[in-house]
Order: structure tokens, then sequence, then C-alpha cells
């Protein structure tokens, strides 16, 4: 098995559904010659040419608008927002006619198109390329989305969201993109859109994260392991929407107490959401109050400030320590 | 029935000074030797900050930036062409008409060096500037919104101008922004800095128009291709768009046919999508040089001038470099002060664990 980073893991996804089907194609801003600004779908230009890999004028609601409607006519096409902070140019097609084409038609047209949008901070960027903004996309019926955390399930994710019947937003953590490299296996491992990972199971807390978090987290849960000895039961979202709630709800029934790791800001996120859906599914099995550690309701700090806003692993490590001590 | 034209169309391109640096003289602008000098100093000033930022960045003292180098008579004399009255809406490559305009070069350092402090106007000042737009695209249809404002307030002379790449006219955006500018009949000049390249993509892929002037004549305003490197031509193109927009003639678009001589960001390699051999043929139309030759022709201008004004330039940078390094002043929690102009307990609570956050992370170091 060769160890890839996360960038080498989708671009490897990318190569082999074009391999496996013509139909796939990359379309983008600089995804063709230049092979993505982050170098993601590298070679594949060269490899695949231009009808497939395109390079296309800059407009975001043009690169999904087109996608929607080569969706609809049998191609699979996976579009590029170069950074997410430009990817809210593509909300009104993605909300007024990728979500809703199937709904609309009573599944006559449908959208099986996918946006790739690197997404998050850490990396020292300019304005508009740090945040994190799952929710905007999550709160659109009829849209699946979906966040890898390594290179290994952003590979398998990958292949799932191009085979997907429906509209996939497909989130990238750029803070992981080359942060580590993990074994991938030559031949793809079929992952379910719509389930989380149990990564370790455990019997005295779970705690939930998903995309860059969850690098951070796992450092948490290995100090309060070795700290205090617990048994922790960390969980890898993997899809935002549609949420996987019956494995958080096993879980909390499991082991009474659930802490949540989230970089987006805390209102309204998604961690919200897995609190209510716990308080619908096991309520009684609570033995604490769900600890969230998130992001702040603020504007995305420039990058002199941005790793203030982020959660850490100290404040991760207090979050689940905080469950454990209710 | 026969077919009947009903419209047609033709777009002129303007040149005053070449790249020897020969001038028109029917063309030659009205600038006074003082106006000449004014300008090719801000020009000058917009080079070396260029290159010392280039450094810095590569040394990790300040973060990404996209550099001007080659640009400098597409965006500065535009402003040079406007008043302090007038508004400048920039997109991010034109921060040698932001220093003209007032702007520090401290505060463009603490900008990239990744503070939103970069982005504040003295306190005293009435600079109509407004900050960096990193949305490709988005900016144009503010300045049509600025010149709407300024006509209600009782200035219909004021006018904005807004600059924008050869890839933001590919955004919806731009085309909503020259419609409702035309609609409104707003004295608003959109300057399309056309630089060949969109990161990797060349203009050829960008549009199939044979310029980018004439994407005004769908919305009935007056298009003009200039070049884009002829700081003579450029000031010329923009007055009389200001002239005509003051006088109730409306908006202009101006092409200024120029070219982006260094990377797109200091996080890209231009070498992976194009030739430096391409990047050579336009090092030698430098808007510069031609206008140092121009000066010189002249008699306005000399080796000892040049040699004096680069000690001088230096001497200023290197003090607000030092300026900028001694700046330590960010409080980690000041972007909880503005995200509102109204008090709201969550921000309140949220600035409180913040706080509280801060001070645990400092017990675990």
């Amino acid at each position: 098995m060769p160890k890839l980073n996360m960038v080498q893991a989708i671009n490897l996804a990318l190569d082999e559904a074009m391999a496996a089907d013509e139909n796939v194609l990359v379309l983008g801003e600089d995804v063709g010659v230049d092979g993505g600004v982050f170098r993601v779908t590298d070679g594949l230009h060269a490899k695949y040419g231009e009808a497939r890999v395109i390079d296309t004028p800059l407009a975001e609601s043009g690169i999904i608008g087109t996608s929607i409607g080569m969706a609809m006519a049998g191609l699979r096409p996976v579009g590029e927002m170069q950074f997410s902070g430009f990817s809210y140019l593509m909300i009104p097609q993605l909300e007024g006619h990728a979500a809703r084409m199937r709904s609309r038609t009573q599944g006559q047209f449908t959208v099986p198109l996918v946006m790739r949008l690197p997404y998050g901070g850490g990396v020292r960027a300019l304005e508009h390329h740090s945040e994190s903004r799952e929710v905007y996309y999550a709160h659109t019926p009829g849209v699946k989305v979906v966040i890898p955390s390594g290179p290994r399930n952003a590979r398998a994710l990958m292949r799932a969201a191009i085979d997907d019947p429906d509209p996939v937003v497909y989130m990238e953590p750029k803070r992981s993109y080359r942060a580590f490299k993990e074994e991938v296996p030559e031949s793809n491992e079929p992952v379910e859109i719509g389930k989380a990972e149990i990564v370790q199971e455990g019997t005295d807390i779970t705690v939930v994260a998903w995309g860059a978090m969850m690098h951070t987290t796992k450092k948490a849960v290995a100090e309060v392991e070795s700290a205090r000895g617990a048994s922790v039961e960390l969980i890898d979202l993997l899809t935002i929407s549609p949420l996987d709630g019956n494995a958080i709800a096993d879980s909390v029934r499991k082991t009474g107490r659930l802490a949540i790791v989230q970089e987006a800001p805390r209102s309204f996120g998604a961690a919200s959401e897995i609190i209510a859906v716990v308080n619908d599914k096991a309520l009684m099995y609570l033995e604490a109050s769900v600890q969230r550690v998130t992001g702040y309701d603020v504007v995305t700090p420039y990058f002199g400030r941005e790793l203030h806003y982020m959660p850490t692993v100290g404040r991760a490590r207090r979050g689940i320590e905080q469950a454990l001590d209710f | 029935m026969p077919l009947k034209d009903i419209a047609s169309f033709k777009i002129s391109r303007l040149e005053i000074l070449d790249e020897q640096g020969q001038v028109d003289k029917d063309l030659e602008p009205d600038l006074s030797k003082d106006e000449l000098l004014e300008l090719y100093r801000h020009m000058v000033w917009a080079r070396v900050t260029d290159e010392r930022m280039l450094k810095l960045q590569r040394q990790g003292r300040i973060g990404t930036f996209g550099p001007s180098t080659g640009q400098e008579a597409a965006h500065i004399a535009p402003m040079f062409a406007a008043t302090d009255k007038d508004w400048f809406v920039g997109a991010f490559r034109e921060h040698g008409a932001r220093l003209m305009r007032g702007e520090k070069l401290l505060r463009h350092l603490v900008y990239y060096n990744g503070f939103e402090e970069g982005n504040v106007n003295a306190p005293d000042s009435s600079q109509r500037n407004l900050p960096v737009s990193v949305i490709v695209g988005a900016q144009p249809l503010h300045a049509v919104g600025l010149a709407y404002a300024m006509r209600m307030k009782g200035e219909p002379e004021t006018a904005a101008l807004a600059f924008m790449g050869d890839g933001a006219t590919s955004e919806g955006d731009f085309h909503e922004a020259l419609n409702f500018a035309a609609v409104w009949n707003l004295p608003v000049v959109f300057v399309v800095q056309n630089n060949q390249w969109a990161i990797s993509v060349p203009r050829s892929k960008q549009t199939k128009a044979a310029t980018f002037a004439q994407k005004a004549v769908a919305y009935e305003m007056p298009g003009i291709q200039v070049d884009g490197n002829d700081v003579l031509a450029m000031y010329e193109a923009t007055r009389e768009a200001l002239e005509r927009g003051r006088s109730g003639g409306g908006p202009t678009l101006i092409e200024a046919v120029t070219y982006r001589l260094m990377m797109h960001t200091t996080a890209d390699d231009q070498y992976k999508y194009r030739s430096k051999e391409e990047e050579e043929v336009w090092w030698k139309r430098d808007p510069l040089v031609r206008f140092r030759k121009y000066l010189e022709e002249k008699g306005f201008w000399d080796d000892a001038a040049q040699a004096s004004l680069d000690e001088e330039l230096k001497a200023r940078m290197d003090e607000q470099v030092a300026a900028f390094e001694a700046q330590t002043d960010f409080p980690p929690e000041t972007p909880f002060d503005h995200v509102f102009g109204t008090r709201h307990d969550v921000i309140e609570e949220q600035k409180a664990a913040f706080l509280d956050e801060l001070r645990k992370e400092a017990g675990d170091a």
C-alpha cells in the first residue's frame, strides 16, 4: 500500500474514476494546465485532455451551472471551487436547481455532480481562504455534504461522491492536505455516504469530530487516555448531511457522555444539530451536558490571529474532560 | 423581407507613448513638469515597494501577496487623473494606486501580515478608498452604488473608479455592474486591467471577444482599449472618461492592455503555465522604462535625479519596514469588537469564554 497525503489521495480517486468512466470530467479555475492551485488535479489534463479537464472562465456560478446541465445529460462532472470562500457564488445554482431538480421532476431529472471545496483555516492564507461554512450547504435539502479527515477516507469518499446519484459538496480541509500521509489501499474500499466511522471504540465518553479537527481531536483523546485512563469512543463524522444520527446516538447510549469538536462558528453549526439528534434519540442516557468545542461567531480573522480562533488540542482536551467530570 | 443592419460597433485603441518613449505630440496630455514627475515618483515607489515586499514574503516576514510589477501605469495613472473626492474601488493588484491615495506602506505590510488593522484608513482622513476585494469581480457593483449615493448626496460630479482584472469580466457581477451603471447613467469608470493571465488561465480561454473594451457595447456605454503600459494614454483615457461622467455622460469601460510580470501571488509558480520568453517580451514594454525615457527626452530627468530618488525611497521604505516590525500590539480578542455595531450577549459571552481559553492555553504552554 502506497503512503499518500490527502492531495495525492484525492488526485488518485479522480484519476481512478476518470479511467473507469469516460463520463467523469473535471472543471474549474486553474484545474487544467496548472493542476489546481493546490495541485489536486495535477497530471489529469495531460492524461485525459482538455475536453475532460476543463480550465473554465473565472465564474463559480458558471462552473456549477454548466455542471448541472452536464449531469442531467449523463456526464459526471467534478467541479472545483478554488477556495470555499469563493463558493458562495455557486449557492443560487446549488440551492435553486442542483438540490431540487430531483424533487421538482419527481426523479426524472437528476444532478449527480460533485463540487470540491478546499476549506478551513490554519494555512496563513488571505481573506476568504480560511473559513469553515459546511452548514450553508448542509442546510440545503437535496445536497449531500461530506468532509474527509485523512488521505484514506478522502480517496474512498471521493469515489463514493462521484458514484452518488445526487449532488455532493465535497469539502477538503486544506490544513490536512499535506499535514500527514497514510497508507491508501491499492484498490478502492467502498464507503457509504451518510455513515459516520467509529475510529476507535470506548466506554466512558463519545467524542465526535470531522475534517481538520479529527487530527486535533485524536491528539486530545490520546492525552485524556494517557492522563486519566479514560476509554474514549471516537467518531469521525465524514458526512455532515445527511447526518448519521443513529451512529452517534448508539454510541451515547453506551458511553453516556458526549463532546464535539467543530472548527466552524459556534451558533447553528453541525455540533448543534448533533446535540439536537442526541436529545431526540438518547436524552435519557446522558450523564452529563454535551460539551461543544467550536470556533466563535466572528468573521474569520486574518491569519495573524486565526490560530487563536481554531480549536486547539488543549481546548479539545478540556472539553472532553469537562464532559467526563460533569 | 431582407435583414436590416440595426446596430454596429467599433472599438478604438489609444496609444500615446510608445515602447521607445516616443510621444505622439498631438495626443500628449496637458501635464506640467511637476505633475509628470509626481506621477513618475508614484510609479517608482510602487515598483520598489513591490520588490521589497517580495523579499519580505520570501523571508517569512509577511504572508501571501500579489505583486503588481508591470501594471503600474494601468492602475496609478487612472487614479492620478481622479481627485481625492472620487472613490477608489480596487481589487487586489493596485497597491501603487493605494499608496498614491495616501495609504502608508506600513498599512500594507500589516495587512499582508494577516491583520485587519492594515485595512483601516487613518482616523482623521476622509480617504475614499475601499479595502482590498479578494472576491473576484464583486467590487464594481459597489462602485456603482457609491456613485449613486454621491448623486443623491449632492455630489453628482463625484466619480467612482473600479478596478478589476480580465478574469473578473467572466463573473456575473461584472456584467450587472456595467448594466446598472449605464441604466442609472452614473459617473463610474471601470478599468479592466487585462494582464493576460487569470492565474494560469490565458486571456484566450477567458473570452472569445477580440477585446474586453467591446463588452461595453452591449450596455450602451463607451468602451476603449488602451495600451496599459503607456502611462500617458491611461491618464488621458481616464481623464476623458471622468470628464464625460461628471457632465452627465454616464459610465465608461477602459481596457488596459498590460501584463503581470510576476507570479499571480507568492503562492503561485507561473512557470507551470507560461514561459520566461513570454515574460521577456513584456519586460521590454515596461511602463516605467518608457516613461523615464520620455521624461529624459523632455529634460526633466537624468541619472542623478534617479539616484537621488532611489535613495530617498529606500530610506522611506526602511523607515516603514522598521515601523512595521516594531508594531506588536494586535490584541487577539479584537475581532469580537467588530462583528456588529450593537452589543449582544452571544458575542459578549463568547468573548469572555475566548479570553478564558487564552489564559488556559497560556497555562498549558
